[in-house]
């Protein structure tokens, strides 16, 4: 099975980091892989680094940049993963924009994700349609699972349409936003979080997009399975040592 | 073979919508409802009376008499530079505008490159009573400052993109991250061909309106009902769509794109994107694009502003590929000795940008009784700095 699918059978809510690959420091990679799993993160997803990402918000942005300045390309990421089976146990995912797996080859990509060992993509600018009808077999074959997004303002019908092409869990942006820390989640937010847990989708769902600490993350984790944090861990690792990663989850999981 | 859209959005291989889910119900009620809008007789209305009253069209179809003689052939100049705002732009931004109430929506966001898009937008949003908002690089802004002028004293924002090249790639990354975070009320009045499927066929459409009136304004002149060739420059493509539009099926009429070459194709500071492109992914649009091996979108260069973008609409893309279009570039110094020689010859200051297309004959000799209609796309007031610059005037 894979590691994806397991993970989220555990009977707690799911804790899962993003950083962006190649920054602060082109190398920091598989140290800060090792080091989040050491503080007990669930699940984490390796940035890959684009030079326009149109959803990120300003911090993801600047790391994008700076990894790309840094020297980040996707064979210098697959070579620093290389190894990483050998130490790490919980599911990697990848996330990024498609543009750069297109010009890799979607094949030659998913072969190497295998090969390494991680376990599912997020790419928010490949669509569904495109994905179901050109891409759908391939990723299969490669034992990948890909992560759709659904936002507040996704129908209820387009929500069961991505829940029918989905087999790990559905990425719920918190609200109509880019990447990046909200002061809090209000009413509006409750809501949604309940009105798509009232779907009793066949994937559970984790939230993402504007969860920076212990408040945002319980309030996220309300109705769905679990919570990623995004640019507040990126703001983290370019001020601390990547020693204090095991600093940070308390600062998310406890009050 | 079809120059037309088919009905997922692609032009042979290229297009497509390419977008975050976040910007799924916008670009879908848009693509829902784009055609049926386009089709409704008040629309057409509402529309055509404006391009008459407020824009001034039709725009003349000039025959350039000194021009011809000089490069032995007959040109005629397709005057786009004597629209309402002094550019092509303003025939897809009243089209938008228009769609953008019957949507309901209430604020309006656009990029800008030279200006000539955001100006046109303010304008309209003035002239509609809508909040809008202009994302423009940091360079440009610089660089096209009369515009920005005129934009404020229209009532619109401003906003200067900081992020990568400072220009036009950027500022239309912040106007969709904008769109993304207001995905209820805004409408994004997208100024080339390019963008997400409906994007590149609506403004395409709406710009179309430029060889509709070639096709007559021939027959007028010329007895003829269409030109041996189109020429026009090719930022995202809006204006070069335009002007190709009625005659993409038409084998009998050549049709020619003019790129910035910058400093020169190979000079590593250039534009030419179906010289140096590549399919990909850019804003949402599968598309030749200017891009590292590892699909990382480079920064293009040009002196003007409105044809430094690193890709071009699909429609264009597809009319590389399938060998329909010829494509050339112009650098630099090729554009500015254009833009003088037109200035000199025919009293007409053009738009940095339409000179690029007027250095077509560097490239290419016609024939003396060929008719070539070129897209005067627009005029060069914002640009009088650069020139009196360049030239030591
Ligand atoms: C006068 C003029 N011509 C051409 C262009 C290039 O745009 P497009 O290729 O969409 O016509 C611009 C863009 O700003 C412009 O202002």
């Amino acid at each position: 099975m894979n590691r994806i699918n397991q993970k989220l059978q555990e009977d707690k809510k799911l804790i899962s980091i993003y950083f962006t690959a190649g920054y602060p420091n082109l190398n920091d990679t598989t140290t800060i892989i090792k080091n989040l799993e050491k503080s007990g993160v669930d699940m984490i997803e390796i940035g890959l680094p684009f030079s326009d990402p149109l959803a990120d918000g300003p911090t993801i942005q600047a790391s994008s940049t700076q990894a790309l300045k840094n020297g980040m390309t996707t064979e210098v990421l697959f070579n620093q993963l290389q190894d990483i089976r050998k130490s790490v146990s919980i599911p990697l995912i990848i996330m990024g924009y498609f543009n750069p797996i297109l010009q890799y080859g979607v094949e030659a990509f998913c072969k190497r994700c295998q090969e390494i060992g991680i376990d599912g993509l997020i790419l928010p600018d490949l669509p569904v349609d495109v994905f179901v009808e050109q891409y759908k077999a391939t990723f299969e074959k490669y034992g990948l699972i890909n992560v759709f997004l659904i936002t507040p303002q996704t129908s209820d019908e387009r929500i069961r349409y991505i829940d029918s092409v989905s087999n790990g869990f559905i990425y719920m942006v918190s609200s109509a936003s880019t990447t990046g820390a909200k002061l809090g989640f209000g009413e509006e937010q409750t809501n949604y979080f309940k009105r798509i847990a009232d779907l009793n989708l066949n994937n559970p769902q984790i939230v993402g997009f504007g969860i920076s600490n212990h408040k945002t993350f319980n309030q996220a984790t309300q109705y769905a399975k679990g919570a990623i944090i995004g640019s507040a861990f990126v703001k983290f690792i370019k001020k601390s040592p990547l020693d204090n990663i095991e600093n940070f989850i308390p600062t998310i999981s406890i009050g | 073979m079809s120059y037309n859209i088919n009905e997922k959005g692609y032009y042979g291989e290229f297009g497509g919508a390419f977008i975050p889910e976040m910007l799924y119900p916008n670009v879908e009620e848009l693509r829902q409802n784009y055609l049926k809008v386009m089709v409704e007789p008040s629309f057409q209305k509402q529309f055509n009376q404006l391009l008459k009253d407020y824009v001034g069209r039709p725009s003349p179809l000039y025959f350039a008499n000194r021009l011809s003689k000089k490069y032995q052939t007959k040109i005629y100049l397709k005057r786009e530079d004597l629209n309402h705002t002094g550019a092509h732009k303003i025939n897809n931004t009243i089209g938008q505008i228009l769609m953008a109430k019957r949507l309901g929506k209430t604020r309006i966001i656009a990029e800008t490159g030279a200006g000539q898009h955001g100006v046109a937008t303010a304008t309209v949003c003035a002239l509609m009573g809508l909040e809008c908002i202009v994302y423009m690089g940091e360079i440009d802004i610089a660089r096209q400052a009369p515009n920005v002028a005129r934009m404020k004293m229209l009532g619109a924002r401003v906003v200067p993109a900081t992020s990568g090249s400072k220009t036009l790639k950027d500022a239309t990354n912040e106007a969709i991250r904008d769109w993304i975070n207001n995905p209820e009320n805004t409408h994004y009045i997208i100024g080339s061909a390019i963008g997400p499927h409906p994007y590149p066929d609506m403004v395409t459409r709406f710009q179309s309106v430029i060889s509709e009136e070639i096709t007559w304004q021939l027959k007028e002149k010329e007895n003829r009902e269409y030109p041996d060739y189109v020429v026009a420059c090719i930022g995202g493509g809006s204006n070069a769509a335009g002007t190709y539009y009625h005659f993409l099926d038409n084998k009998g009429v050549g049709i020619i794109a003019i790129e910035a070459a910058g400093k020169g194709i190979d000079s590593g500071k250039s534009a030419a994107t179906s010289a140096l492109g590549k399919a990909g992914i850019i804003h949402g649009c599968k598309t030749l694009l200017m891009q590292t091996n590892d699909g990382q979108i480079t920064e293009p260069y040009s002196i003007s502003a409105g044809l430094d973008y690193p890709g071009v609409g699909p429609l264009h893309a597809h009319l590389y590929k399938t060998g329909r279009g010829e494509f050339y570039s112009a650098t630099d110094d090729d554009a500015m000795q254009a833009g003088l020689e037109l200035t000199q010859l025919e009293g007409i200051i053009p738009a940095i940008e339409t000179a690029h297309a007027l250095a077509v004959f560097k490239h290419k000799t016609f024939k003396p009784d060929d008719i070539v209609v070129i897209s005067l796309s627009g005029r060069g007031d914002k640009d009088l700095q650069n020139y009196i610059d360049y030239f030591n005037l």
